[in-house]
């Protein structure tokens, strides 16, 4: 069977780091060749082992299949596809992962973590809330409708996520920094992760990033770089520096393929939440696309491994019309994205060049989806709508992904009949300045009731009539 | 006046390691032809088989990005800096 826990959990110092021992070569897992909705992963192996890199067995290239050992790389250095975690799963059953730990660590045999992970310093990101949002479901006219609000999370948003699989796999494989470039988000995730693990990070974010961010990040003590520039000027950077200091764990760079995989724990969260069922149709915002691909994957492997049962689904992913280029390829019809220079108050999305851009129209195109987007006036009424029907909060992502679900369904796309779900994945509190502008303006009354009165007339009855 | 081009990790067997390699200025489709005969297989890497950029691959003539300009006829000047760069996710 695979020998891919034959290695020492912590490689002797002088030992070439960044690699992962050689796993076995009985691979049975490749990424599947059939035309069908391909599980990744093939059925389970009963004697499976989990090794520092749990069930994960190797990297394999999306693009062409070409596989490699696990390390600290990211790209394939045949074609430049992305390298992707393949796995050889054991048998996992349902009880067994509502015995886990109430976070995403009770999905820890479908990452490319150690067994322990849960054990070890971390902010055990995960295990968010599904609201069943029947308030808004109503004034859109819809039967079920779900928000599985991502404000829960440590830094509140989904990154700790990401960044909870990041950081387990750079230490394993050697890693004593943690950097990336990031929106915002990331950055308040990875340092803070950084900090609670007792590692440096470094963080790289554009000049103009909302200031709840920048404080966000700036606060857990690790170095913050702000850069002249779009976000896709400082992922360009971060690549260079990648090259640059090899010592250094980029998350979402030389350690993506760990990082993404931790997405994937929305989608199984979502489906354990409803029930072990998966949803009919999942809104998700497209900034990188990585967020909603992984979704599909874990869709895709809760059917593969029999935790959920075969079911369609439908893959919706909502950009802003500022920062829209996932949203116009499928509209023309193509599989690449032609990358845009970024203008959208949501800056969480503002990714021009999104390198998963490809595989989001592969999913939306498999599953009879769409990419849809909304303008800055738009998100900003669904950020409202949201917070007075569900008390739900959200950023501008999550407006954006309000706004689209509300455009398709008015353009029938989607079924208000079916089970739906929609991704909040951050909160509004770290982008206040998109609502500010809309509320009105709120000027203080002297301390009597009749002043109060007059400010809030329909409230106010007894206290009008005493005063009166 | 020759033109620098930054090589990313995964190609660097190419170059035999070295990071900066010198090509010659003209469009990104000379540049890269011209890489190629000084590094035979790079430009497969780097094209596909129509000849076009594969879509994870980035290049930048400078600050730009050549998907933003001319794509492959972008012009790269006289000592200009051109960097190729694995197209990352990011967040």
């Amino acid at each position: 069977m695979t020998g891919a826990n034959s290695g020492p959990r912590h490689k002797p110092p002088g030992q070439m780091r960044r690699e992962a021992s050689p796993v076995s070569s009985t691979l049975t897992n490749q990424a599947s060749s059939s035309a069908a909705p391909a599980a990744p992963t093939a059925a389970a192996s009963p004697d499976a082992t989990p090794s520092r890199f749990g069930f994960a067995t190797h990297l394999a290239c999306r693009e062409c299949g070409h596989t490699r050992t696990l390390g600290s790389t990211h790209a394939c250095d045949q074609c430049f596809g992305p390298l992707e975690v393949a796995y050889d799963l054991p048998p996992l059953t349902r009880a067994r992962i509502e015995r886990g730990p109430l976070s995403m660590w009770r999905y820890a045999s479908l990452l490319p973590v150690p067994p322990d992970v849960a054990s070890r310093p971390n902010l055990d990101p995960g295990w968010t809330r599904l609201i069943r949002a029947d308030q808004l479901a109503q004034v859109l006219g819809m039967r079920e409708l779900w928000i599985k609000d991502e404000r829960g999370n440590p830094t509140h948003s989904f990154k700790d996520r990401v960044v909870g699989v990041a950081l387990a796999a750079a230490l394993e494989l050697g890693f004593k920094v943690l950097a990336c470039p990031s929106t915002g988000n990331l950055a308040n995730a990875v340092a803070a992760a950084a900090a609670r693990a007792g590692i440096r990070s470094v963080v790289l974010i554009p000049a103009d990033l909302e200031p709840q961010k920048v404080i966000g990040s700036a606060v857990y003590g690790g170095s913050l770089v702000a850069v002249k520039g779009s976000y896709d000027d400082v992922n360009r950077l971060a690549s260079e520096l990648a090259d640059e200091r090899e010592d250094w764990a980029f998350v979402n760079v030389n350690v993506r393929p760990y990082y993404a995989e931790g997405s994937k724990t929305i989608g199984f969260e979502i489906a354990e939440q409803l029930g072990w069922r998966l949803p009919e149709q999942i809104v998700v915002p497209v900034a990188s696309g990585a967020q909603l691909v992984k979704i599909d994957k874990a869709f895709r492997e809760l059917i593969a491994t029999g935790l959920a049962d075969q079911a369609p689904y439908r893959v919706y992913g909502a950009q802003a019309t500022g920062c829209s280029p996932v949203a116009a390829a499928f509209r023309a019809g193509h599989d690449v994205v032609q990358p845009v220079r970024p203008a959208t108050i949501a800056k969480s999305l503002a990714i021009g060049n999104p390198a998963d851009g490809p595989y989001v129209l592969d999913v939306v195109r498999r599953t009879g989806g769409c990419v849809a987007d909304v303008d800055d006036g738009e998100l900003v009424a669904a950020i409202k709508l949201l917070a007075a029907t569900e008390g739900v909060f959200a950023e501008t992502a999550g407006g954006v992904t309000l706004a689209v679900l509300q455009k398709l369904l008015k353009e029938g796309q989607i079924d208000p009949d079916a089970r739906t779900v929609i991704v909040n994945s951050g909160d509004g509190l770290k982008t206040p300045d998109a609502v500010s502008s809309a509320i009105e303006g709120v000027s203080a009354i002297p301390p009597t009731l009749a002043a109060f009165a007059e400010r809030v007339p329909g409230l106010a009855v007894s206290a009008a009539r005493k005063a009166g | 006046m020759s033109v620098s081009v930054r090589i990313p990790t995964i190609l660097r067997s190419y170059t035999g390691g070295t990071a900066v390699v010198t090509g010659a200025p003209g469009t990104v489709r000379e540049l890269i032809a011209g890489l190629d005969a000084d590094y035979p297989g790079i430009a497969r890497r780097l094209l596909d088989d129509t000849g076009q950029l594969r879509r994870f691959v980035n290049v930048y003539v400078g600050e730009e990005d050549i998907r933003l300009a001319d794509g492959l006829d972008t012009p790269v000047p006289a000592g200009g800096q051109v960097s190729v760069i694995p197209a990352v996710a990011g967040g």
